[in-house]
């Protein structure tokens, strides 16, 4: 697996445990049918079953085993049965290579250390449990019970640094020293919080609960006291023997002991754990098989690995009659598989409860954080910055007013230090600590009364925001694909806003940018090129049909067909051409791992055949045989029948070499009813070139290569088809080679690489295939839109450069003004030199560029651009390593860079390089699991919910159906929530910090003694009630364009890349604007009330009252679109900010009672608050149109022509928009 | 991996390729509505020169008549402002005004003569000013209790009364606390032309502190028996809701020069009138340096004399109109047509975008 996405991979795996094997192919070759499917084949009797881990298993060609089990679990199916007993030689074997398991086997083999393993008796839970008690089968995915809830709640919500700083702050105001405010009042902001969060939280787990307790108290049949009997999931031990129904799911992961199947398979569906639907096979272990624990007593000792989460990996042995086998990851079944096709297993317990592999697995996905947030850090640095400051300030005039004021202290009415009441001569200091004590007392104060400057309550409205914003990706009809049902969805709910400023995106190709539905377009055989995409249409939309007992079988897919190929293949093999002709199709539809099954139709004499396969290339290229005449209608692990032109024949699989990625090629050795033995051959065309007999056939030769080169340059897949005739010795030293390395111990995987090798040459070369792998909708348009809009397009594929380039034409990503650099290097010197000679060359473009740009002037939409192609191999020698710079140097100056044959951890490499080197946001998307670890790796996943089950998905932060909803995700939702966030964030700085201003100016004329005029309890809703709900709506609904100008000019996207809506300079300009605002809104009443008899209370009423209306009207004046929502949430916090003062100043008990009525009757109150209103927010309101006139942003200048714009330009628009919004034929 | 929360068993079901589509299927497209679509009708109001001369234009417009009414108002104001707390200390106590007013056995009467400006008509209100007189200092403004000063049975409460919670017999000082120990205690006595003015002390405080926040049943009690004296005593016989001096001074003032209403004189005041005002000069501020005036001033619907608010209006109205005058002449010497796409960035610079 080092080599990335090769064209027939077997199945896709997680990138991170490149060691593991492989699921043994020998699965793919038998799978059967997954409930409603109903194979053709039965399982021939006469192969003795080459068990993955029975190293030892001696293999017995005679042995016949009965295939009765597999009838009765197919029983009701139409298969046909048909036995035929060897008689080819006495060795009719059926070989499986299977490379990469085992060599995992010779690995598992290696000793486990004892004090690594867990030791698991079999059939016997109590002594396995005795020394060391095992975790019991019970699970809980909820957090909390019922009395840990409230202390474990609040641990962990305590884990975020703001609710810690709350707590402190409302601890402090404990203090009868420091309290400013009363306990009430400072305890309820963090009480609500608090509580919102436990609510939440509650409910999450009830559910978990119950999803738990249904979970726990399922049934499985548990082997007790010598028989199977029902017991509870959760109930179940480690050791135990428990038997599986089919369909039933695992409640642990077992070691499986027998299976129904009289060879120990047992198939298995793993869409709970990694999200394939294709089944799988698993294995139990030869020695274990014939057991039954009735009638025997089973027993035997399991050591095992310690519990890991590596799905992919086990590694164990087991002691059965003084026999030690090794098992490995086929020999278990892990808990959340469901057994299919199979009517029973027997396993023993080897983890349970929370160390299955899948609860490990539990875990969600790490979180990220959002650049801006990490920005903003910054700037809640600075504000606590400012917070000190201010208390600094605060206390320092107060120790200069204590010191200077200190003689009088004692008798002065409005602090009396000095307690007179006693009579006795010496008086206490009353509430006087001594000066520094005091200064420090005033300090802490200060913090309590300022708090709100480091804006705790922003961290709530962003994920409310952020909650809302996703609400409305989701609900997106136009993220909707219909043809998979897949609607968007936000995994991850703390990165929103990153959408806006994406940079680069790294895409994986396969699935991603194309359907990966492999469609065949034309062949070359024997050197003739048929079709060329010049297939005609007829036999459009119905297959090949074939008759079989009666009934009609016909491909489930249609394939366009060459009319001459299709004469050719129908003439027979009596001409030289039909011939080839046969033998290429002969080839197409052997040499596979498929497995059809049947599929019933309205119709009840017509069934179809579906071709059941990872890889999707091999379905395509069966269809197409089926279509040229060739259909494979039965596969079993010893035969294939193939239905030639309406007459069924019969092969013998004598051997089949699987592909790996080494060799890049597949083989099956076919034995034909005439008893020839041949070798059929395809693979990549630079790994079969080398295998091909040059000396045979050069014009051939010559001619299939060229064909190939046109192929691959229109974007097809190729794949080259070779086959030679075994001379009987041949088989013979073949066979032999096969077995013993099938045998071998050690090393198993190289030495049936050795084997394939040596029978897969000297080949006689058929021709070649060509697939093509559409690019999904809009694709095109869709890498169109996010070039103009200065985000970096690099596609990392596993493909051939070929490929690759010709997809990078067909999708728009290189056109021809381009200029490639292309690095194609085997060592690393010459890639370093291929990387500074790019260097150069890209910076002699750009300078000659913009030297023609200065010249010509603005016209130059056609810049010409650099292409930077480069493949797995040169990566391999940059990454890691000191090119790394030079190829980032390089990479960034170019428009496009191409990455092929690129492994899956090599695409994390590329990804890290990128994001390590600069502070641009990186985006990777991909839908298979070779693109997880970029997913992970880059500052936002997507995932593409496609053919490749979910692994891609379930690592992603986001996720859709097709590549194009990139575009509206980033030009329109990413645009979206970076501005709304942006500014809210801004907003929320501003809008605390100005009441912190207003508290401040007033502690200057109190004595510095941290009165607040602002009754607590408003200071308290300020951020809560006051102006929360405004921002919070407008983060979530406000829109600064429409999503059809963002679409019409993606270059706006800039607006986010640029940081224009959040950078320090925004935030010192809004800091000094706050400053104003505070200023106007105390300065103006201090005045106006300088020397009348206003009260602190009444006062204190027209600030809050007038910071409130500021604050809602600056964010009124930055609203661009008001809806009745942004209108209730604006006016109606003000109206709510009214009628909380009048409450609060209606309550007898309080301090102010009756102040607003007061103060309202008179008209000074009214004009002041008109006043300073408009002075408040006069500056802002200039400086906003000066800079709207004189350097206009993009998204304003946009704006006004969305809103004046002549209506030509906006037609011509709305047709576009049409567009893109109507599925589009490329 | 499995997502948290899907065990095992009940996952698994969503995003599955199904291979075998049924006919019906559960569609997972969002439904449609303006609102989910973020469609909702919306006025998006733009800031075209129009609009923003407009508003300019529209401030200065309403200010200016606004300051104008107001200065209008608060000149019409008469307002006679006696500054006595120094010329009240007799010339052989001026090294030691501290003394003066400590020592309960000097006479602190003190005789002003106050001349009217303008015609006053009633009422007119007296009031005395304390200058750097902090009643909105913390340890000042918390010690009061509002329980006590409301009922009678909550007269032991006097938590944050200290230090003037309890007498020295562990009785509790009704009304408690700063607030009311150091209630003002000069009074004013005045006559035009040897015939006394009557000045009306009643109903000069808030109906609703009367009503609500001091008691008919709460009567002083202990008050001012302490060793420093503060300031007034207070008839024990009057419950505290007729004690309006007390209440007036409970309303503690916003800020550190304040004025508080001593009474009205319920007769016009002919200009060139002489006011002999007999002031009992009781309260000390000399040991803060604070300063005492006595206030006769009419009102206007605006209150006071305050010519702030109408020079505050004039200014920011003259400020608008220049504004908008400057604007205007902005879009007209260098106007930018609106929408015009030459001014995004990429058009201006079409290599910009590419670094």
């Amino acid at each position: 697996m080092s080599t990335g996405r090769p064209l027939l991979i077997p199945s896709p795996r997680t990138p991170n445990t490149p060691q593991t094997p492989s699921i043994p192919t020998y699965a793919d070759l038998a799978k059967r049918s997954s409930g409603d499917l109903k194979p053709v084949s039965t399982m021939e009797s006469n192969i003795a079953i080459d068990n993955t881990s029975s190293i030892e298993s001696n293999y017995n060609s005679s042995s016949r085993r009965s295939i009765s089990s597999h009838q009765s679990r197919m029983s009701g199916t139409n298969s046909v049965k048909e036995v035929i007993l060897a008689d080819l030689g006495s060795k009719r074997v059926r070989h499986g290579s299977r490379g990469t398991d085992s060599e995992f086997m010779s690995m598992s083999q290696k000793e486990i250390n004892d004090d690594d393993a867990r030791l698991v008796y079999i059939n016997d839970p109590d002594r396995t449990n005795e020394k060391h008690k095992f975790t019991g089968n019970s699970i809980r995915t909820s957090k909390y019970s019922f009395i840990t809830f409230l202390p474990r709640n609040l641990f962990e919500q305590f884990h975020r640094v703001a609710y810690i700083y709350f707590l402190v702050i409302a601890i402090l105001n404990q203090l009868p020293q420091l309290a400013v405010f009363g306990r009430g009042a400072s305890i309820m902001p963090l009480a609500f919080v608090l509580l919102v969060t436990a609510i939440k939280d509650a409910c999450e787990d009830w559910r978990r609960h119950r999803a738990d307790r249904i979970e726990n108290n399922r049934l499985a049949w548990v082997f007790m006291n010598g028989q199977f009997q029902r017991k509870k999931w959760k109930d179940i031990r480690v050791g135990e023997i428990i038997k599986i129904q089919a369909n039933d799911t695992l409640p642990c992961d077992m070691v499986l002991l027998s299976t129904s199947d009289p060879t120990g398979v047992a198939y298995v569906q793993t869409i709970n754990l990694d999200g394939e639907s294709n089944l799988k096979t698993r294995y139990a272990k030869q020695e274990t098989l014939s057991k039954v624990p009735e009638k025997e007593k089973i027993s035997g000792l399991i050591k095992c690995e310690k519990p890991n989460r590596n799905i992919y990996g086990f590694q164990a042995n087991m002691e059965v009659d003084g026999k030690r086998l090794s098992l490995g990851p086929s020999n278990i079944i892990l808990r959340g598989c469901e057994l299919k096709n199979t009517a029973w297993a027997l396993g023993v317990v080897a983890y349970a409860g929370r160390e299955t592999k899948a609860m490990l697995n539990n875990a969600g996905a790490p979180s990220k954080r959002s650049s801006l947030e990490t920005r903003m850090n910054l700037e809640i640095i600075i504000l606590s910055l400012f917070l000190f400051a201010l208390c600094t300030v605060v206390s320092f005039l107060a120790a200069v007013w204590l010191k200077r004021h200190k003689d009088e202290l004692n008798i002065i009415p409005f602090y009396r230090k000095k307690d007179y009441s006693e009579p006795t001569p010496d008086h206490d200091d009353y509430k006087y600590y001594g000066w520094g004590l005091e200064i420090f007392f005033t300090f802490l104060m200060a913090v309590i009364v300022f708090q709100i400057m480091i804006p705790i309550s922003l961290y709530i409205s962003m994920e409310l925001v952020r909650v809302g914003q996703s609400y409305f990706m989701i609900q997106d009809t136009n993220m909707y694909d219909e043809a998979t049902n897949s609607s968007f969805q936000c995994r991850a709910l703390n990165i929103n806003e990153d959408l806006g400023q994406i940079k680069y995106v790294f895409s994986d190709k396969t699935g991603t940018l194309t359907e990966n539905k492999m469609v065949f377009q034309c062949a070359s055989i024997w050197g003739v090129d048929y079709g060329g995409g010049k297939a005609s249409s007829q036999n459009d939309g119905v297959g090949n049909p074939v008759e079989v007992d009666r009934k009609i079988l016909r491909p489930k897919m249609a394939v366009k067909v060459h009319p001459q190929l299709l004469e050719l293949a129908k003439s027979g093999k009596d001409s030289p051409e039909g011939k080839h002709v046969h033998d290429f199709f002969l080839a197409l539809a052997s040499c596979n791992t498929l497995v059809p099954f049947l599929v019933d139709t309205s119709d009840p004499f017509v069934k179809l055949i579906d071709y059941q396969g990872e890889s999707p290339d091999e379905q395509a290229l069966a269809y197409a045989a089926a279509a040229y005449g060739f259909t494979l209608i039965e596969r079993t692990s010893g035969h294939i029948v193939i239905d030639i032109q309406g007459e069924r024949q019969r092969f013998d699989v004598l051997g089949l070499h699987e592909f790996d990625s080494d060799r890049k090629r597949m083989s099956v050795i076919l034995g034909f009813p005439d008893k020839t033995v041949k070798v059929f051959v395809k693979g990549a065309d630079s790994s079969m070139f080398s295998v091909i007999d040059r000396s045979l056939e050069k014009n051939v030769i010559h001619a299939t290569e060229q064909h190939l080169h046109a192929y691959s340059s229109v974007g097809l897949r190729t794949l080259v088809v070779g086959m030679r005739e075994l001379s009987s010795s041949e088989f013979e030293q073949w066979h032999s080679a096969f077995e013993a390395a099938s045998a071998a111990l050690m090393g198993r995987a190289a030495l049936l690489r050795k084997v394939a090798s040596n029978v897969e040459n000297h080949l006689c070369i058929l021709g070649a295939s060509a697939i093509e792998d559409k690019l999904q909708q809009g694709v095109p348009e869709a890498i169109e839109s996010l070039r103009m809009a200065a985000i970096k397009v690099w596609v990392l594929t596993g493909d051939k450069q070929e490929t690759a380039m010709s997809i990078g034409y067909s999708s728009k990503l290189l056109t021809s003004q381009m200029t490639q650099i292309i690095i194609n290097s085997s060592s690393k010197q010459s890639c370093k030199k291929s990387l500074e000679d790019g260097i150069l060359m890209s910076s002699r473009l750009t300078t000659q560029s913009s030297f023609t740009n200065n010249t010509v002037g603005s016209s130059g939409a056609a810049v010409t651009s650099l292409a930077l192609i480069i493949d797995g191999t040169s990566l391999v020698y940059v990454l890691d390593s000191e090119l790394e710079e030079q190829l980032f140097k390089l990479a960034s100056k170019c428009a496009v860079v191409l990455c092929c044959r690129v492994a899956p951890l090599q695409k994390a490499g590329i990804v890290a390089l990128v994001k390590k080197r600069t502070s641009d946001l990186t985006l990777a998307i991909g839908d298979g699991a070779n693109d997880v670890s970029m997913i992970q790796m880059a500052d936002v996943g997507v995932g593409i919910t496609g053919q490749e089950g979910r692994q891609a998905v379930m690592a992603s932060d986001f996720s859709m159906g097709q590549f194009r909803f990139l575009v509206p995700l980033l030009l329109v939702h990413g645009h979206w929530n970076y501005q709304r966030m942006a500014y809210m964030i801004l907003y929320n700085f501003y809008r605390n910090a100005v009441f912190v201003f207003v508290l401040f100016w007033y502690v200057l004329f109190t004595c510095f003694t941290l009165t607040t005029a602002v009754t607590e309890w408003s200071s308290m809703l300020y951020s809560v009630i006051y102006t929360s709900f405004p921002t919070i709506f407008v983060g979530v609904l406000d829109k600064d364009l429409s999503r059809r100008t963002l679409l019409k000019f993606p270059q706006l996207y800039g607006a986010g890349q640029r940081q224009e809506s959040y950078s320090s300079k925004l935030f010192w300009l809004i800091m000094m604007d706050t400053i104003w605002q505070s200023v106007a809104i105390f300065f103006i009443p201090l005045f106006a009330y300088w020397r009348s008899t206003i009260d602190i209370s009444g006062l204190g009423d027209l600030w809050t009252i007038a910071s409130v209306v500021v604050v809602n009207l600056h964010l009124a004046m930055d609203v661009i679109r008001w809806t009745w929502i942004t209108h209730a949430a604006i006016w109606g916090s003000i109206l709510a900010t009214g009628i909380c003062v009048i409450i609060i100043d209606a309550l007898p008990f309080l301090f102010g009672y009756w102040a607003i009525f007061h103060i309202g009757k008179t008209a000074e109150f009214w004009l002041c608050l008109l006043i300073i209103v408009v002075a408040a927010l006069v500056p802002r309101f200039v400086a906003k149109i000066i800079y709207q006139h004189f350097s206009p942003c993009d998204i304003r200048v946009a704006r006004e022509a969305e809103k004046f714009g002549n209506f030509r330009e906006l037609e011509r628009m709305e047709m576009e928009m049409n567009l893109m919004a109507e599925p589009q034929r490329r | 991996m499995v997502e948290r929360g899907e065990t095992s068993s009940t996952g698994g079901s969503d995003g599955t390729q199904d291979p075998f589509p049924s006919a019906k299927k559960i569609t997972k497209r969002p439904k449609y509505s303006r609102f989910t679509q973020q469609e909702l009708p919306a006025c998006k109001p733009i800031l075209t020169p129009g609009w923003v001369i407009t508003a300019l234009i529209l401030v200065g417009v309403i200010f200016i008549p606004i300051g104008l009414a107001s200065l209008f108002a608060s000149q019409r104001v008469v307002e006679i402002v006696d500054r006595y707390d120094e010329d009240c200390i007799p010339p052989s106590f001026k090294d030691r005004a501290l003394g003066f007013i400590q020592d309960d056995n000097t006479d602190k009467t003190c005789i002003r003569k106050l001349t009217v400006p303008k015609l006053m008509k009633s009422p007119i209100y007296v009031y005395y000013q304390l200058s750097n007189f902090y009643q909105n200092h913390r340890r000042y403004v918390k010690s009061r209790s509002d329980k006590q000063l409301r009922s009678r049975k909550d007269e032991s409460k006097t938590t944050n009364c200290e230090p003037e919670a309890f007498a020295g017999d562990k009785q509790p000082i009704v009304p408690c606390g700063l607030i009311a120990w150091s209630l003002f205690n000069d009074t004013y006595k005045f006559s035009v032309t040897n015939q006394p003015l009557a000045v009306n002390k009643r109903n000069i405080a808030w109906d609703s502190d009367r009503e609500h926040k001091f008691g008919s049943d709460v009567y002083p009690k202990n008050f001012q028996n302490g060793r420093l004296i503060g300031g007034a005593k207070l008839n024990s016989s009057i419950p505290l809701n007729e004690q309006e001096d007390l209440i007036v001074w409970m309303r503690t003032a916003a800020l550190p020069t304040f004025r508080k209403l001593y009474g009205r004189i319920e007769v016009d005041l002919e200009a060139g009138k002489e006011i002999t005002v007999m002031i009992q000069n009781n309260y000390n501020t000399y040991d803060f340096g604070g300063k005492k005036h006595l206030v006769l001033s009419t009102t206007s619907w605006l209150g006071g004399k305050n010519d702030f608010l109408g020079a505050a209006y004039l200014a920011v109205g003259g400020i608008c109109l220049f504004l908008a005058v400057a604007f205007i002449l902005v879009y007209v010497l260098k106007p930018r047509p609106l929408g015009d796409p030459s001014y995004l960035s990429w058009n201006r610079n079409p290599l910009g975008h590419l670094n």
